[in-house]
């Protein structure tokens, strides 16, 4: 009987529907004036696995974090089992029941997994910790997650799965009632998916409520019994998730109703031989084996939610994550892409959504950020004068129109957009044949948007090949001549001709047949 | 224009600062600091002994400033100045040429810098602990070179590096000074020193951006570890001997102030080798000023700590910041 626990304030085991184990009603949060929670409500019931959903910057983790003390709401106000409460730390929320499990595990390494399980309250014995009433509980406290574990390892010699599970089950021994999971799922493959599931409908059967958050759709669909979406810090909608079909749900994720937008614009169906070839190109836990052709001239979008693999895919591509299964061609001949230098050298640019720490190198100046590709591709020994680095850097300056008092601004000066602006200079300046850009327009503002887009349609009429990842699905609707659709980690369909369109792309998006 | 942005937009004001003032001080306890003679055909005076006697630090600096600009450090120089010392002392009692006995100690200090490299950048040791092992081992290994003794030697052209002269200035001082001018052609006249200045300062966006991190990282370890080596030949011709248990102790350290005292930071990015040169000197003249003003050695410590600290102290962003805002406050 599961019921047999060790657990001292365990949760009572009757998910009276009618009350509610959490409340947050009304909650804002503003950071520097900029409202990233507005009025948020979240109900969550005992015994319920409660999905929340939402793009990046939706307000997801800003909700996760008023909850378990990290932030403190400006306004709103918490009910925890009939009792307002006001976690100030971390510390205060788990001993008031609200326990947290990070994608990233917050355990130590290199201590046991019973030490890891009852740090701070080890079992003592004259003073001294009590190793083997402390491993015994241990022991126990893991038969309740059909887990049979030396338990006197260190806890690096678990996979990542018995990790999460580990820091599970330390949260709700420490007495939670409300459960909170960060994308516990991230980093699992499905056996250990299931695994989790397993432990979940356990737990949900005492009674405890679980807040789980997560990209992976088919695992909302699978575990989740309510779903509440965010964006851009205000609750969409909060439903049963056997009344909500996937299409729906990615539209209130999106923001976007199915309606086709008026200024698509498509050029040709390209023909001819594709520059880049992928084929089974893929990494084991990282994406799956995908098929991938660009010809010259052409711009293929790459849409998904956040989490299905679109960045994987350009780190793959790029180099900076090497396949283990598949072939690369560039015209036609076989290319190994270990690292970007390959890639360079091969005429591929990457812009990374990451800007800031992928890409710029923040304190040198405009013109050094510019020319830093072609100076690496040329090597040291062959400098670019100083005098050719300023003509360099002066004509993207112009030609890009980037908004700097002069070329020698250090870069992090310099706003989001033109630093974008900037970095496109940097590959520009290597007249590269294919350039792949994750999230181009990310954080910038509309005006610039606009010119990052005609940019873009400007160089792919000039014979480059382009790759764009991007989450505004418009934007890729109205620029890409074909459409890669990424599910789960995986590339799920192409589309062409009349198919690349805002309505096509969601349905694809949320497995639906148009 | 207020104090602050002067300090920040005139690069070496400090520095060169703090050394006029040292030379100053040295001035007012001992009149004749800054005569110099020529006797023999050879300069002499304090302020050629201050270059002489920095001359190892500051070699030891070139290569320290280049490791420390891609956010690394070298704790081994002074054991591979030990090991060199060690090589260049066996090899000429051994009789072999002065060219073998260079080219010996010069390898001795290549193969030591690759190891550092390799540890770093291929097996991504932190750089701190990477070069602790053979600042711990290189002492080691010098003994086990010198077989447990000081091994003095009496070849004049190997001991002319260390007390000759060149040109009318001691030799250390003359390669001292033609190390610096290879160093900042190799580094400034090609594309080197910009790229190792991105890779201090991100080396993620660098090794993104096609740069060659781990050949780059590897080549400023070997830089540093031949500059040791060059020092270590340096301090072993001048006393004429090769001690493995003291030849550069604790220079290392000096050799990091010398870097931090020159303005470039310990984290990485923009680096002047020459101000560096200069962090060194400040150093060696602030000993010299010391001897001579006939203070107890031991001020030598609390004195250097206080000058250092006063050069740091306005390249601090903290204090820059401050210095900002009551600039702005006084102006209307």
């Amino acid at each position: 009987m599961i019921g047999l626990l060790v657990l001292s304030s365990s949760p009572t085991l009757q998910p009276d529907k009618a009350e509610p184990l959490l409340q947050m009603r009304g909650i804002s949060k503003a950071f520097a004036g900029v409202l990233a929670l507005n009025n948020v409500d979240f109900t969550l019931y005992p015994g319920e696995v409660h999905a929340l959903l939402g793009e990046n910057g939706a307000g997801k983790s800003t909700l996760i974090k008023v909850l378990t003390g990290v932030y403190s709401g400006d306004d709103g106000e918490i009910i925890l089992e009939g009792i307002k409460i006001a976690p100030r730390d971390t510390g205060e929320a788990v001993r008031l029941g609200i326990g947290t499990v990070y994608q990233e595990v917050n355990l130590l390494p290199n201590l046991s997994l019973a030490e890891n399980l009852y740090l701070g309250r080890q079992p003592q014995r004259f003073g001294f910790v009590d190793h083997r009433r402390m491993q015994a509980n241990a022991r126990r406290l893991l038969a309740d997650y059909e887990l049979k574990l030396d338990v006197a390892e260190p806890m690096a010699s678990f996979s990542v799965a018995i990790q999460q599970l580990v820091a599970i089950a330390r949260a709700v021994d420490l007495s939670a009632k409300v459960l909170i999971l960060d994308e516990p799922t991230a980093s699992l493959d499905a056996h250990e998916v299931e695994v989790l599931f397993r432990t979940l409908r356990r737990l949900k059967a005492r009674g405890i409520g679980i807040v789980f958050v997560t990209h992976f759709l088919d695992q909302v669909y699978a575990i989740a019994d309510r779903i509440t979406v965010l964006r851009n810090g205000r609750v969409v909608g909060s439903r049963a998730t056997a009344t909500l079909p996937r299409l729906e749900l990615v539209s209130m994720m999106l923001g976007r109703e199915l309606q086709e937008a008026a200024h698509e614009r498509h050029r040709g169906h390209k023909e001819g031989e594709p520059l880049v070839a992928f084929q089974g190109y893929g990494k084991k836990r990282v994406i799956e084996p995908f098929d991938l052709a660009v010809r010259p001239g052409e711009v293929v979008g790459v849409a998904g939610l956040l989490g299905s693999g679109r960045t994987e895919t350009a780190r793959l591509i790029f180099g900076i994550d090497t396949a283990d299964s598949g072939s690369a061609s560039v015209a036609g001949r076989q290319v190994r892409l270990a690292s970007p230098r390959h890639a360079i050298a091969l005429g591929f640019g990457y812009c990374p959504e990451e800007r800031k720490n992928e890409g710029i190198v923040g304190e040198l100046s405009v013109r050094e950020n510019i020319i830093l590709a072609l100076q690496a591709r040329r090597g040291w020994t062959r400098r670019l004068t100083t005098r050719e680095q300023k003509e360099i850097a002066d004509r993207f300056i112009k030609l890009l129109d980037i908004r700097t008092p002069d070329a020698e601004r250090p870069i992090d000066h310099l706003s989001g957009g033109n630093q974008q602006k900037a970095l496109l200079a940097r590959w520009l300046a290597t007249e590269p044949k294919f350039l792949i850009l994750d999230e181009p327009t990310r954080g910038i503002d509309v005006g610039a948007h606009a010119e990052i887009i005609r940019l873009v349609e400007r160089l792919c009429e000039s014979g480059m090949a382009l790759l764009v990842i991007s989450s505004e699905i418009e934007e890729i609707a109205a620029y890409s001549d074909r459409v890669v659709v990424l599910r789960d980690r995986a590339h799920v369909g192409v589309l062409e001709g009349d198919d690349v369109n805002v309505g096509t792309i969601i349905r694809t998006i949320a497995k639906e047949r148009a | 224009m207020n104090f602050a942005t002067a300090i920040r937009s005139s690069r070496g004001l400090p520095q060169f600062t703090a050394l006029a003032l040292v030379f100053a001080a040295n001035w007012m306890v001992f009149p004749d600091f800054f005569a110099i003679e020529l006797r023999g055909g050879r300069l002499f005076g304090s302020l050629i002994d201050v270059l002489n006697r920095g001359a190892p630090v500051a070699i030891l600096s070139i290569g320290m400033t280049l490791v420390i600009a891609t956010r690394g450090i070298d704790l081994s120089v002074g054991a591979v100045m030990a090991i060199a010392g060690a090589t260049a002392a066996t090899l000429t009692n051994a009789g072999y040429s002065l060219a073998v006995v260079l080219a010996g100690a010069l390898a001795a200090g290549l193969a030591c810098g690759l190891w550092n490299g390799v540890l770093v950048a291929v097996v991504r040791i932190q750089p701190i602990v990477a070069t602790l092992i053979l600042m711990v081992a290189g002492r080691g290994i010098a003994q086990l070179i010198t077989e447990g003794v000081i091994v003095t030697f009496n070849t004049p052209d190997l001991i002319a590096i260390g007390s000759g002269s060149l040109l009318g200035l001691p030799s250390p001082v003359v390669i001292m000074a033609g190390l610096l001018a290879i160093s900042l052609i190799l580094v400034r006249a090609t594309a080197l020193g910009l790229l190792i200045e991105a890779v201090g300062l991100n080396e993620r966006s660098s090794a993104y951006a096609g740069i060659d991190v781990r050949t780059l990282t590897i080549t400023v370890y070997v830089w540093s570890g031949l500059c040791a080596a060059i020092a270590g030949v340096i301090v072993a011709a001048d006393i004429r001997g090769a001690d493995a248990n003291n030849a550069g102790l604790w220079l290392e350290l000096d050799a990091i102030l010398a870097v931090v005292v020159g303005g470039t930071s310990l984290l990485g990015g923009r680096f002047s080798l020459s101000l560096s040169v200069i962090g060194a000197l400040i150093i060696q003249a602030m000993n010299t000023g010391i001897l001579l003003s006939g203070f107890k050695p031991e001020f030598n410590l609390i004195v250097k700590a206080v000058v250092v600290f006063l050069v740091l102290l306005p390249q601090s962003p903290a204090v820059l910041q401050r210095l900002a805002r009551a600039g702005r406050r006084r102006a209307p």
